[in-house]
């Protein structure tokens, strides 16, 4: 840091502007960031962050405006030269060589910035080593494919943390990590900040912003609204500043003791896969939502895939409405209404370069067809626009690929996808993934309408002040079992934690 | 991409007016392949008094014809992430069985039916071994390839099988006309708009593009992937042998080394008209333009007396071309 004053900023972006054909993703955005500051930016979804990011990463070419680095300008022009100049940047789609070896994947940018031919393997496995030692426990030589979403993103993390980096672009990193990762996170994203290095963190959780960062800068529909230090702003304001509007219920009422209902609609008895889960045996009455917690690898959605045949070899007696299920294939159980949110809308959840039309009705394409089975393209966009109309989906229309949508808006239209066939259960593996304060708020308050009208709703989530918020019970998975069940007040997050982690099966009977 | 591939590309805004159905007819990706051929026909007509007369255009039609089923069941394939390198031998194996069941009395017709059915089989087999045992499509086609190539030969002892028998109702397909228009092109043309409607319309054929587009997400919707791979695999197998028995009645005789090289004129054809190798997207019509524009191409060599090396040379650039340019052009529309 010779040279410089320590308050001069490493990274000084002026009148920024990008669009993508009609779209205009940035309009004049202005950005500061210092040495050493963790510097949030909150924006709704669509509002322009990742493209943001992108620029300064030399993905996407700026249309205007000027880019100061140590008070130099500079062009970036691909993501090599980016990081050459000392930028690491965690992406907010999971980008791994899934067939390769965690430890390869994360030399893969190294090779980039290296100057010389051979690579000092030695010590590249030992650095690997340790960031992933710090991040959690992953083996560095497994391979990439056999790991959970939560724990590839700790990869994609560490893959960044390898490079020496001056500038770290976080977008959306704790979106597939669970509370305790994220902590980790945490700490670390402190320790580089104290060692001078700027972190720009991208997140939709204003918890996070407020407790970890110094400043935020707020976007809104590609422009600059401003920059604030997070000590002398509040998440009320940040929020509104989001959205240009004041939202005051982030979760919907939960349901009335006088709305409570006997009527099961979903009774699972004794479901057990051979490996993954054994005696799950739980009941979804009508009205409420339920809740699944636990930490990465208990087995949550494992038990729902397994419910609705989509994974795994499943014994075990499953009723609906009162009806043994019976269930081949998750096609059938789709016909029956049942329907799984998958957690990874890129990888199995949507056809990114197809239509968001085309994407809606994948469920059912029967759906939009005439009997003998010939498509009307004119129901399926009107299904198509009357779903994301319901669901507050930015498109410029229903034929636009999916590819093209900002991630949040990508989580809509999977979730506009499962309410195409009018589902009498949804399990929603974490629904609210990347999605932004005012459109989460409305997926609840979406949930809760549907709850009410008699589908039942299961929600899984890592985000136990979403499940706390939403659902009315929580039951909470440990180790392929169910270790305990909360309700009411007695639903908190040490309860649900000490639950998930030590779980102690006596728990149930007080 | 947004391409004509995805059925419900068309739900864009409608335009209204001349202007309007301009700027449609430019978004299309097919627009670039017929401004290409045209020009082609164009400079040809300049280059050759004979190239624009009713029997080149109808010998160059011809040429396109039969192949050109090949390449809908191609494109079809390619659009659920499969490939096909067999087409070629499949096509003369067609023809060898048809024969040989002929030249030991079968009826044509019966002679055919169950050389098509041996045909289906073959592309079942494939579609087993790629969706139960887990192979990929390139290395039991390649597979397929080489032992229906070495049952053509075993069938005929390598010399062709005249047919000089065959009744003129059954050379009819083959030869005949009906008014001015040969029948090989009016089978050509049903097969091509019953096809293109099934790929663009149905619920089946969409499931393909699920299927290509993203095997995954297609199974977390419930559709039968492996089904659809199985099937789409068969098909093209299947005309493939109907392709042979219309080969069989043009020809008069059954050639065990008919179609060597073909499976890569199909494949450039339905490449050249957007189809995707990954899986995903391509069209008929695109894919028929294709087969088009390389059949135009060839002639108009022949025409102007080039060499036979140059014309490969040549084929292979204007694949190259083709694609680069295709690609461009729908990156401008984003
Ligand atoms: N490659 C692209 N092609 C076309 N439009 C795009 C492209 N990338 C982004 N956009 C558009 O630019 C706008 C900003 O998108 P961006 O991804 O930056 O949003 P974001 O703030 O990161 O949202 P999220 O919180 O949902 O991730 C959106 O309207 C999006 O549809
Ligand atoms: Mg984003």
């Amino acid at each position: 840091m010779s040279g410089h004053a320590e308050n001069d900023p490493i990274l000084k972006i002026t009148g920024l502007t990008k669009s993508f054909g009609p779209v205009k993703a940035l309009r004049g955005v202005d950005f500061e960031l210092r040495r050493g500051e963790i510097h949030a930016i909150a924006g709704e979804n669509g509002a322009g962050k990742s493209t943001l990011m992108n620029i300064i990463d030399g993905i996407h070419r700026p249309d205007g405006g000027s880019m100061l680095l140590d008070g130099k300008p500079v062009s970036i022009t691909s993501p090599a030269m980016a990081q050459q100049l000392g930028i690491g940047f965690v992406h907010q789609e999971i980008a791994l060589c899934p067939d390769v070896s965690v430890a390869e994947n994360i030399f893969m940018s190294v090779t980039n910035t290296t100057r010389s031919l051979l690579m000092d393997y030695a010590t590249l496995e030992r650095k690997a080593g340790e960031i992933l030692g710090q991040l959690g426990d992953i083996d560095p030589s497994v391979l990439v494919r056999t790991l959970s979403i939560s724990q590839q993103q700790l990869v994609e993390i560490a893959k960044a943390l390898t490079l020496d980096c001056r500038v770290l672009i976080l977008d959306e990193p704790t979106a597939a990590l669970t509370e305790r990762e994220a902590q980790i996170l945490f700490g670390i994203m402190r320790k580089l900040a104290s060692q001078g290095i700027s972190i720009i963190y991208i997140s939709h959780r204003m918890v996070e912003i407020f407790q970890n960062c110094d400043r935020v800068t707020v976007l809104r529909d590609g422009q600059y609204i401003a920059t604030k230090n997070v000590a002398e702003t509040t998440p009320g304001e940040v929020v509104s500043a989001m959205v240009g509007r004041v939202i005051d219920n982030l979760y919907p009422a939960k349901l009335g003791d006088n709305e409570r209902s006997d009527e099961i609609i979903l009774d699972v008895r004794n479901l057990t896969e051979r490996t993954r889960f054994r005696d799950i045996s739980f009941q979804l009455r009508k009205g409420e939502i339920l809740g699944l917690a636990g930490l990465i690898g208990a087995g949550r959605s494992e038990i729902v895939k397994g419910i609705c045949r989509l994974e795994g070899e499943v014994t075990g007696e499953v009723r609906l409405h009162g009806q043994p299920l019976q269930i081949a294939h998750y096609g059938d159980s789709i016909s029956e209404g049942i329907v799984y949110l998958s957690e990874d809308r890129k990888g199995d959840g949507l056809f990114l370069d197809m239509s968001i039309a085309s994407n809606v009705a994948a469920l059912s394409v029967e759906q939009v067809a005439s009997r003998l089975g010939i498509i009307d393209e004119q129901r399926e966009t009107a299904q198509a626009e009357l779903l994301g109309s319901r669901l507050n989906l930015k498109c410029a229309h229903v034929g636009q690929p999916v590819s093209a949508l900002s991630g949040g808006n990508q989580q809509k239209v999977a979730i506009a996808k499962m309410l195409s066939v009018n589902p009498k259960v949804i399990f929603l593996d974490e629904p609210t993934r990347g999605v932004d304060v005012g459109a989460k708020a409305e997926i609840h308050r979406i949930l809760r309408d549907l709850a009410r009208g008699g589908v039942g709703i299961i929600v899984i989530s890592s985000e136990l002040p979403e499940l706390i918020g939403v659902c009315d019970r929580v039951l909470v998975v440990r180790e392929g079992r169910i270790s305990g069940e909360v309700s009411g007040d007695e639903m908190t997050e040490d309860r649900i934690m000490y639950l998930a982690s030590i779980g102690e099966e006596r728990a149930l009977a007080s | 991409m947004t391409s004509i591939a995805t059925p419900s590309a068309k739900v864009r805004p409608a335009s209204v007016g001349l202007m309007g159905g301009v700027k449609q007819l430019l978004r299309m990706r097919e627009t670039g392949l017929i401004l290409i051929i045209l020009a082609l026909f164009i400079a040809m007509s300049f280059a050759s008094p004979y190239f624009l007369t009713w029997n080149n255009l109808r010998a160059m039609a011809m040429a396109f014809a039969v192949e050109g089923i090949v390449v809908v069941g191609m494109t079809i394939l390619l659009i659920s992430g499969g490939i096909d390198l067999s087409v070629g031998s499949v096509t003369a194996l067609a023809m060898v069985i048809a024969g040989l069941l002929f030249l030991n009395g079968v009826d044509p017709w019966i002679a055919s039916g169950i050389a098509i059915a041996a045909c289906t089989a073959i592309g079942a087999g494939m579609g087993f071994f790629v969706t139960r045992v887990g192979l990929h499509h390139f290395i039991v086609s390649l597979a397929v390839m080489v032992i229906a190539r070495g049952l053509c030969l075993l069938g005929t002892g390598g010399r062709p099988l005249g047919l000089y028998t065959l009744p003129p109702e059954f050379k009819f397909i083959g030869q005949g006309s009906i008014g001015v228009i040969p029948v090989v092109i009016i089978i050509f043309v049903v097969v091509v708009v019953v096809f293109d409607f099934l790929l663009r319309r149905t619920t089946i054929f969409r499931k393909v593009f699920y299927t290509g587009s993203n095997e995954k997400a297609a199974a977390y919707s419930g559709i039968r992937t492996k089904k659809v791979v199985f099937l789409t695999t068969t098909l093209c197998s299947a005309l493939c042998g109907v392709a042979g028995i219309i080969y069989m009645a043009r020809f008069g005789s059954a050639q065990p080394t008919f179609g060597i090289g073909m499976e890569l004129n199909v494949i450039a054809a339905a490449v050249i008209g957007g189809a995707s190798l990954s899986g995903g997207s391509g069209t008929i019509f695109g894919a028929i333009l294709g087969t088009i524009l390389l059949s135009v191409v060839s002639s108009s060599l022949a025409l102007l007396d080039v060499s036979v090396y140059w014309q490969d040379i040549i084929r292979g650039s204007i694949l190259l071309t083709a694609v680069t340019i295709d690609h461009y052009l729908n990156k401008r529309r984003g």
